[in-house]
């Protein structure tokens, strides 16, 4: 028994002291969030990119929604009144930071292999051998996942998820985690919507259910219908040099 | 599947305190894991699995705290549980809402052999 509280080894309350059994076992409080880690890595992350006045971004979706059209598009259209840099989480290949790299932008890729998302500490790596300019735009581009990405802070100051007509409405409902901690939802491949059977106000429902802040734009990388409001969210969101 | 990259963030943080504590192995381990954090108990328990092996965790019993979703409503103040991220107000509908509590993710003690006695 303890001599403190009389509790037995089995019990598990707690006092703020680490409990000495006779049975020659102690309880040590540690009271710790399992994310710590990584929030710290996002903190200096943040700390890092808001020091230099970077917008960093965190792209997020299903794989196949159209993150890497979106980043191609936008770094293409957009030269010369932004500059940007890209980090491409991936599991495997490098396809996509070869497709960036085609638009004449630095990118990093950064491989996780197993891994189904991106964290602070990869990215944390990837930006130490950058040398990222002042008052520029970061894509990271997260690895093709609705769930894992989610838990994982990067340092991003804002959090763009996509999502793409072709996939079912109820994507923020069966997600929520993942539109729950965005800012802006994409409505990507509406160039399609005359194919599919898609409710858009029925996807904005949903997402604004998860996330009544959510910020939403319908598009079209292929068409380029909407594109313009998204430039005119990026420019709102890029911070005037001082 | 996220949950193994939170399994070896147990093990990070389990390793660390056992180590301070002069143990080599954890006896027993008690974790907070919210119904709204984002874990799937499932897959948790297969990363689980894979994840504890020779670690300080091997063999150590797992005690884990499923806290309850408790929201407050913004429009209305109702506090109401909750099951989902996005449950809306019971009482008047709003979406508005103030989590309370069901985002746990925490360890919160071990167990472990006591090399003082
Ligand atoms: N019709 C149409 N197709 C699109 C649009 N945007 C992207 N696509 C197509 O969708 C496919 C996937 O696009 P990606 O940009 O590679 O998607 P992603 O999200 O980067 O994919 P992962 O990195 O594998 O997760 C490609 O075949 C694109 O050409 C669009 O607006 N309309
Ligand atoms: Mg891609
Ligand atoms: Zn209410």
């Amino acid at each position: 028994m303890c001599a403190t509280c009389g509790c037995g080894p089995e019990s598990h309350h707690h006092h703020g002291h680490d409990h000495h059994h006779a049975s020659g076992k102690k309880i040590v409080e540690v009271e710790k969030d399992i994310l710590h880690e990584n929030n710290l890595l996002a903190q200096r992350n943040r700390g890092f990119f808001e020091g230099r006045n970077i917008l960093a971004l965190n792209l997020v979706s299903s794989p196949g929604s159209g993150k890497t059209s979106l980043l191609e598009r936008t770094l293409t259209d957009m030269k010369g009144e932004l500059s940007f840099a890209v980090i491409e989480g991936d599991q495997q290949t490098t396809n996509d930071a070869d497709r960036i790299h085609a638009t004449g932008t630095k990118v990093t890729q950064i491989n996780t292999g197993k891994g189904c998302h991106l964290d602070a500490h990869m990215v944390l790596h990837a930006v130490q051998g950058m040398k990222l300019e002042a008052d520029s735009v970061l894509f990271i581009e997260n690895v093709g996942n609705l769930v894992c990405p989610a838990m994982f802070d990067l340092g991003e100051q804002e959090r763009v998820v996509v999502i793409s007509v072709t996939e079912g409405e109820d994507k923020p409902l069966k997600y929520p985690d993942m539109f729950h901690s965005s800012t802006l939802c994409i409505i990507n491949k509406i160039d399609l919507l005359p194919y599919v059977r898609f409710d858009v106000e029925k996807a904005k429902q949903y997402a604004r259910q998860v996330n009544p802040s959510l910020e939403i734009i319908e598009l079209s990388c292929t068409s380029g219908e909407g594109m313009q409001l998204w430039y005119e969210w990026l420019k709102s969101k890029v911070l005037q040099p001082a | 599947m996220h949950e193994l990259s939170i399994v070896m963030s147990i093990v990070q943080i389990a390793s660390k305190e056992a180590n301070r504590n002069g143990a080599s192995i954890v006896d027993e381990i008690e974790l907070d894991i919210g119904v709204l954090s984002g874990v799937e108990m499932d897959s948790f328990d297969f990363a689980w699995q894979q994840g504890v092996k020779d670690s300080v965790l091997h063999q150590a019993i797992r005690h884990v705290n499923r806290v309850p979703g408790k929201g407050r409503c913004l429009d209305c103040a109702t506090e109401f549980p909750m099951q989902q991220l996005y449950d809306a107000c019971p009482a008047c509908n709003s979406q508005l809402v103030d989590i309370l509590s069901g985002r746990e993710l925490s360890v919160k003690t071990l167990l472990v052999p006591d090399t003082a006695s």
